[in-house]
C-alpha cells in the first residue's frame, strides 16, 4: 500500500485516495470543432510509459482535494505529488 | 522426565512448570516454552503423524514454519483446524490431533480464535530476531526513535534495550513504502498489526534444505538445524545414534554439538574432497565418511539404518536413530520478493542470494542477505528409485513426479509447481523450492542455478481468515447500514427491506395474509385512486451555491438551469464524457445563487465527486460550492388524486392552489407545525407534493400525514410500488433502464436535450458516428401477447416466434417488467434494436424453451397525455 503524501494533508495511506488516471490532460476549448478521430483520441487515448509519469489522484477520504502525483510505473514508487494548477517539479 | 529429554539445557523451556497436553487421545508431558513437537521428540515419540496423499508415516522434520509432515487441529483450549506442530507451544487443557496436512473444519459451527487489528508507526522494524535481526535493532535504537522487532517464534531470547520485541509475530507480507503487516498470536487472541516504517530490515534467517535420496521421508530423517534446535532450545537430544548427512559447515557444527552431550555420530560428506574438518570431527569421536553419500534407509515405523555408499562403489550400513540431513542453505528473502527484490544464484553457496536490488527503504542483512556456510552443490543422490525420493514431502511428490512433468514438456519451475502443487502447501514450498527448479535444471541439463525457485508471494505463513476479519464478522459486517429518520416506524408496521446501495428501504408494507405482490398492488391502487406514503428520504441532495452555480449547472446537465426561477423545479440528466446517461434527478432553485440538485440513492457520492472532479480540475475559475446534504433534508412524498386534501388536513400555511403553487415549483412554509420546503415534483404521474424536513421532525411528519390521511384511505407503499408506478408512466430508473451504454436519445429522452446552450459534459460525444448509428438499442414499451404474462426481466428479446440455431441475434432484452394494476395487464420497458421505428411491430421474448410475442410500444403506459399530474 503505498504511503502517498497529500500536497494539502501530508502522507497518508494509499486507501485514503482515489485514482484519476494521466495528468496534465486539458479539455478542449471547443469539442465541437474537433473531428471524431480527434475528440476519440483526447476521450479514449491515454499514455502508458514505463518510468516516470504525471498522474491525477483524490484524496477522497481525506481533504476531497484533486492534485496530482509523478510516480515511476516501473517502480511503482511516488516521487512528487503537487497541487492542482502548479507546474510538474520535475 | 522421561525420554529424550536431557537433564540440562534448553534456553527455551522453564523446567519449573510442566505442562500435560493431549496428543491423539494421550497424555504427553512437557515444559513451559515447549512445542507441541519438543515435547513429543522429548517423549520418545519418532513418527506420529502419516502423508496426506500415500498415507505414509512421517515424523518431524524441522523446528519451523518450513515443517512439511508435522501438523496438528487444536481442540483445546481453542479450535484451529491445522498448524504445524512445530509452531504450537503448550500451553494449559492444549488438545491437539495429527492431521495428515490438511485441516478440516468440523460440521457444528466452532468459535473462531477473536481478533482485532491495530496500527503501528516506527522509525525502524526489524523482521526476525535471531543475531543479525538483534544486532539491527540495537543499533536503530541506540540512533533513537521507534524500532519495533518481531519474530515468528514464541520466544526472543536477550531482547535488545529500548526496543519494542514481539514475538509470536509473523511479517506476513512487505508492501510498498514500508507498510508491513503482521500476524501476532497473543495468547487465544490473534492480532493483526497494519505496521508502517521508515525503513524495514529484513533479517528473516535462512532455511535449511533436504537432499533428495531413497526413503528420505522415513520418520527420523530431519534436518539437520532441527536437531540442533531441539538440542539447545528445548535440551532435547533427538536420536542416540545419528548420522549427519551435510554438504556444509553448519551440518558438521550439529554433529559436534550431539556428539559432545554423547550420541554416537557418523558424519557424511558427499564433497569429493572429502571432509576438510574429519581431524576435528574425529578428534570428538566422530566417524567420518568423506566422498560419500546417503543412498537409503531402513526401519518401521521409524529408522533403524542408514545405508551409505562409499566412492568406491562400497555400500555399508550404519544404525541410527536419526538421520540429519543438510543440503545447503536458502536465504529467506520470499519477504521481499514481492517488493521487487531479485536473487542471484551463488555457486559457493549453492543457493539463491539477494542481488542487491529492491527499495532504498528495505534493508536485508545476515544469514537472509546471503551470509550462509558454503555448501558442497547436491541436490538428488543419483543411487535408486527416484519414485522414492521425496522431494515435497507435504504433497507425497518426488523427484520421479518432477521428472513426469518435464518430460511432459515443463521447462519453468513455476510451470512445474502447478502440475505438481509443489510448493502449493501450508509452508509454502519452504524446504521443497529450491530443491525442486535444481531437479528440473539438472533433468533439462542445465547448471545449477539456471532457474530459481517459484516466486514467493504473502502471506509468508497462514492467516486465519477469522484474523483477517478481526471485529467485521457476525452481525457487524464492514459495510455500514444506513436507515432513514422514519425507519422505527417503518419497523413497527412491518416494512419489508430492500437494500439500495447502503440503504435500507421499505420495499412493501405486507398486511396480515398478504404476499408481495397483493401488498404492491394495494399499495400501487392506492396512490392511483385516493393517496400514498413514500419514504424518500435516501434521495442523494446537493446543495450548489455560489454566483456560478448556474453556469456550472448548465455543464454538467444536458438542459439549461441558469434560467430556471427561483422557486422553481427543473429534472436534468447528466451524462458522462462519452455521451452516456450517467445519472438523473432535479435541480431547484433556492435562489439567485444556491441550487439543491437531486440524485439517484446510489448516485450521491458518485455525482457529488464528479462535481468536484470538474470545478477542482477544470473549471477552476468558476466560484462553486457544493455540499453534501442528503442526510440533513429526510423526505416526506405523498402522491395521488387526494394528495392536496391530505396535506391541507395536516396543516399547512402554503396555498395548494393549482394556480399558486403549480407542478415544478416549490414553496417554503409549515406543516404539522414544523417547517417545510415543500415541492410538485411526481414520479408516479399523480398529484404530488415532497415535503422536505428536518430529519429530527421526520417521522412527526409522516405520522402527522399519515393521521391527517386516514379518512382519505391513505397507504404507506414502499419502493416495489414505486417501480410499478414510475414503469406506468415510462419513467426509467438509471441502472436499470440503463447500464452505461445507452445516449438520451437512445431512451427516447432527446426532448431534455439543449443543443443550443453552449457545450456541457458529453455534448461532443452525442454526434460521434456511432451514437448516431441505426440499429442502437432503444427504450420501448412491450405488452405480452398474454396480458396475465409477466416477462421475467433480463429476458432477451429476438426476431421470430421459433428460437433459431446459434448463434441467436439479440434485438435486446427486458429491463423492467411488471403487472400493472392500472393498466390492468402486465407492462414491460424494455432496450430494443432499432426500438423506437418498431413500435407497432411483433417482437418476440425468449423465455426458456419458449417464445412468447410481444407488442413493441411506446415506453408511456399510463396517462400519456399528463392530464392526472394535478390531481
Amino acid at each position: 500500500m503505498l504511503l502517498i503524501p497529500c500536497p494539502w494533508c501530508g502522507a497518508r495511506d494509499e486507501t485514503e485516495f482515489r485514482y484519476g488516471g494521466q495528468a496534465h490532460l486539458a479539455y478542449p476549448t471547443d469539442p465541437e470543432m474537433l473531428s471524431d478521430a480527434a475528440w476519440a483520441e483526447f476521450l479514449f487515448m491515454r499514455d502508458n510509459p514505463k518510468g516516470r509519469w504525471a498522474e491525477r489522484w483524490v484524496h477522497a477520504a481525506g481533504c476531497r482535494r484533486w492534485f496530482n502525483a509523478i510516480r515511476d510505473t516501473a517502480t511503482h514508487r511516488v516521487i512528487a505529488t503537487y497541487r492542482q494548477g502548479e507546474a510538474p517539479p520535475l | 522426565m522421561t525420554g529424550l529429554r536431557l537433564e540440562t539445557g534448553g534456553t527455551w523451556i522453564d523446567r519449573s512448570r510442566p505442562i500435560r497436553f493431549t496428543f491423539d487421545g494421550r497424555e504427553v508431558d512437557g515444559f513451559a516454552g515447549d512445542t507441541v513437537t519438543s515435547a513429543l521428540l522429548a517423549s520418545g515419540e519418532r513418527a506420529g503423524f502419516v502423508s496426506p496423499l500415500q498415507g505414509r508415516s512421517r515424523g518431524v522434520m524441522t523446528a519451523g514454519v518450513e515443517e512439511p509432515n508435522a501438523f496438528v487441529e487444536i481442540s483445546a483450549p481453542w479450535f484451529e483446524p491445522i498448524r504445524p506442530a512445530t509452531m504450537v507451544t503448550l500451553v494449559d487443557g492444549l488438545v491437539v490431533q495429527s492431521r495428515p496436512g490438511v485441516g478440516v473444519l468440523p460440521e457444528s459451527s466452532v468459535v473462531a480464535r477473536p481478533a482485532r487489528h491495530g496500527h503501528r508507526h516506527v522509525e525502524v522494524l526489524v523482521i526476525g530476531a535471531g543475531a543479525a535481526g538483534r544486532a539491527a535493532a540495537t543499533e536503530a535504537a541506540a540512533r533513537g526513535g521507534r524500532v519495533l522487532l518481531v519474530d515468528e517464534h514464541h520466544m526472543v531470547l536477550e531482547p535488545p534495550t529500548g526496543v519494542t520485541t514481539w514475538a509470536n509475530t509473523t511479517a506476513s507480507g512487505i508492501y510498498d513504502d514500508g507498510y508491513v503487516l503482521c500476524y501476532q498470536r497473543d495468547g487465544a487472541l490473534d492480532v493483526i498489526h497494519h505496521v508502517r516504517a521508515d525503513k524495514v530490515v529484513l533479517a528473516a534467517g535462512a532455511h535449511e534444505r533436504p537432499l533428495a535420496f531413497v526413503d528420505n521421508d522415513r520418520p527420523g530423517v530431519m534436518l539437520a538445524a532441527a536437531a540442533r534446535a531441539y538440542l539447545e532450545r528445548f535440551g532435547v537430544l533427538v536420536g542416540h545414534h545419528v548420522v549427519v548427512f551435510s554438504t556444509n559447515h553448519a551440518g558438521h557444527e550439529t554433529a559436534e554439538a550431539l556428539a559432545a552431550v554423547g550420541a554416537t555420530v557418523t558424519v557424511i560428506d558427499p564433497s569429493p574432497r572429502g571432509g576438510r574438518a574429519t581431524d576435528r570431527l574425529q578428534a570428538a569421536g566422530i566417524e567420518v565418511h568423506g566422498n560419500a553419500q546417503v543412498v537409503a534407509t531402513n526401519g518401521a515405523p521409524a529408522l533403524r539404518e542408514v545405508t551409505i555408499l562409499e566412492a568406491d562403489g562400497h555400500r555399508s550400513t550404519v544404525s541410527a536413530d536419526v538421520l540429519a540431513v543438510s543440503g545447503g542453505w536458502n536465504p529467506a528473502v520470499q519477504l521481499a520478493r514481492g517488493i521487487g527484490v531479485g536473487l542471484a544464484y551463488d555457486e559457493a553457496k549453492a543457493c539463491f542470494v539477494h542481488d542487491g536490488t529492491g527499495p532504498s527503504w528495505l534493508q536485508v542483512v545476515g544469514a537472509a542477505a546471503g551470509d550462509v556456510p558454503a555448501a558442497y552443490p547436491i541436490w538428488v543422490i543419483d543411487d535408486g528409485d527416484d519414485a522414492r525420493k521425496y522431494v515435497e514431502p507435504q504433497r507425497d511428490q518426488t523427484v520421479a513426479d518432477v521428472a513426469y512433468a518435464v518430460a511432459g514438456g515443463l521447462t519453468s519451475a513455476e510451470h512445474v509447481k502447478r502440475a505438481t502443487y509443489i510448493g502449493t502447501t501450508i509452508d509454502q514450498g519452504r524446504t521443497s523450492g529450491v530443491l525442486t527448479a535444481e531437479v528440473v535444471n539438472r533433468l533439462l541439463g542445465w547448471a545449477p542455478g539456471a532457474q530459481g525457485p517459484t516466486n514467493a508471494r504473502p502471506p509468508y505463513t497462514p492467516i486465519p481468515f477469522s484474523a483477517l476479519a478481526g471485529v467485521d464478522s457476525g452481525s457487524i459486517l464492514l459495510d455500514p447500514i444506513r436507515v432513514t429518520p422514519i425507519h422505527d416506524w417503518h419497523d413497527e408496521h412491518g416494512a419489508v427491506y430492500e437494500n439500495v446501495g447502503q440503504w435500507k428501504r421499505p420495499r412493501y408494507f405486507p398486511r396480515a395474509g398478504e404476499d408481495m405482490h397483493a401488498a404492491v398492488a394495494r399499495e400501487c391502487r392506492a396512490v392511483r385512486t385516493e393517496v400514498g406514503l413514500l419514504d424518500a428520504s435516501t434521495l442523494g441532495k446537493i446543495d450548489v451555491c455560489g454566483p456560478d452555480s448556474g453556469v456550472f449547472l448548465d455543464r454538467m446537465y444536458t438542459n439549461r438551469m441558469s434560467n430556471l426561477s427561483v422557486g422553481s423545479i427543473r429534472y436534468g440528466l447528466m451524462l458522462g464524457l462519452d455521451g452516456m446517461v450517467f445519472d438523473d434527478g432535479v435541480a431547484m432553485r433556492l435562489a439567485e445563487d444556491r441550487y439543491i440538485v437531486t440524485t439517484t440513492t446510489g448516485g450521491a457520492a458518485p455525482v457529488l465527486d464528479r462535481f468536484e472532479e470538474w470545478l477542482q480540475t477544470e473549471w477552476t475559475d468558476l466560484q462553486v460550492y457544493c455540499t453534501s446534504v442528503t442526510e440533513q433534508w429526510s423526505v416526506v412524498a405523498v402522491g395521488g388524486p387526494k394528495a392536496r386534501e391530505v396535506i391541507a388536513a395536516a396543516g399547512t400555511d402554503i396555498d395548494l392552489d393549482d394556480e399558486a403553487f403549480a407542478f415544478m415549483r416549490l414553496r417554503s412554509g409549515t406543516v404539522a407545525g414544523v417547517p417545510v420546503r415543500m415541492c410538485r415534483i411526481s414520479f408516479t404521474g399523480e398529484l404530488s407534493y415532497e415535503l422536505h424536513v428536518s430529519p429530527w421532525q421526520a417521522q412527526h411528519v409522516w405520522e402527522s400525514v399519515m393521521a391527517a390521511g386516514e379518512p382519505f384511505g391513505i397507504t404507506p407503499y414502499g419502493t416495489e410500488a414505486m417501480h410499478v408506478l414510475r414503469a406506468e408512466k415510462g419513467y426509467v430508473i438509471v441502472g436499470q433502464e440503463t447500464d452505461g451504454t445507452q445516449t438520451p436519445e437512445d431512451l427516447g429522452m432527446a426532448w431534455i436535450v439543449n443543443p443550443g446552450k453552449g457545450d456541457f459534459v458529453g455534448k461532443r460525444s452525442l454526434v460521434r458516428s456511432d451514437n448516431l448509428r441505426e440499429g442502437r438499442k432503444q427504450l420501448v414499451g412491450l405488452l405480452a401477447e398474454d396480458p396475465a404474462f409477466v416477462l421475467p426481466e433480463g429476458t432477451q428479446i429476438i426476431e421470430t416466434a421459433e428460437i433459431p440455431d446459434t448463434p441467436v441475434h439479440m434485438l435486446g432484452w427486458i429491463t423492467s417488467s411488471y403487472p400493472s394494476g392500472a393498466m390492468g395487464r402486465s407492462i414491460a420497458l424494455a432496450l430494443v434494436e432499432g426500438g423506437h421505428a418498431r413500435r407497432g411491430a411483433t417482437v418476440f421474448a425468449a423465455a426458456g424453451d419458449r417464445t412468447i410475442a410481444c407488442t413493441v410500444t411506446n415506453s408511456i403506459f399510463y396517462d400519456p397525455e399528463g392530464a392526472k399530474r394535478d390531481g
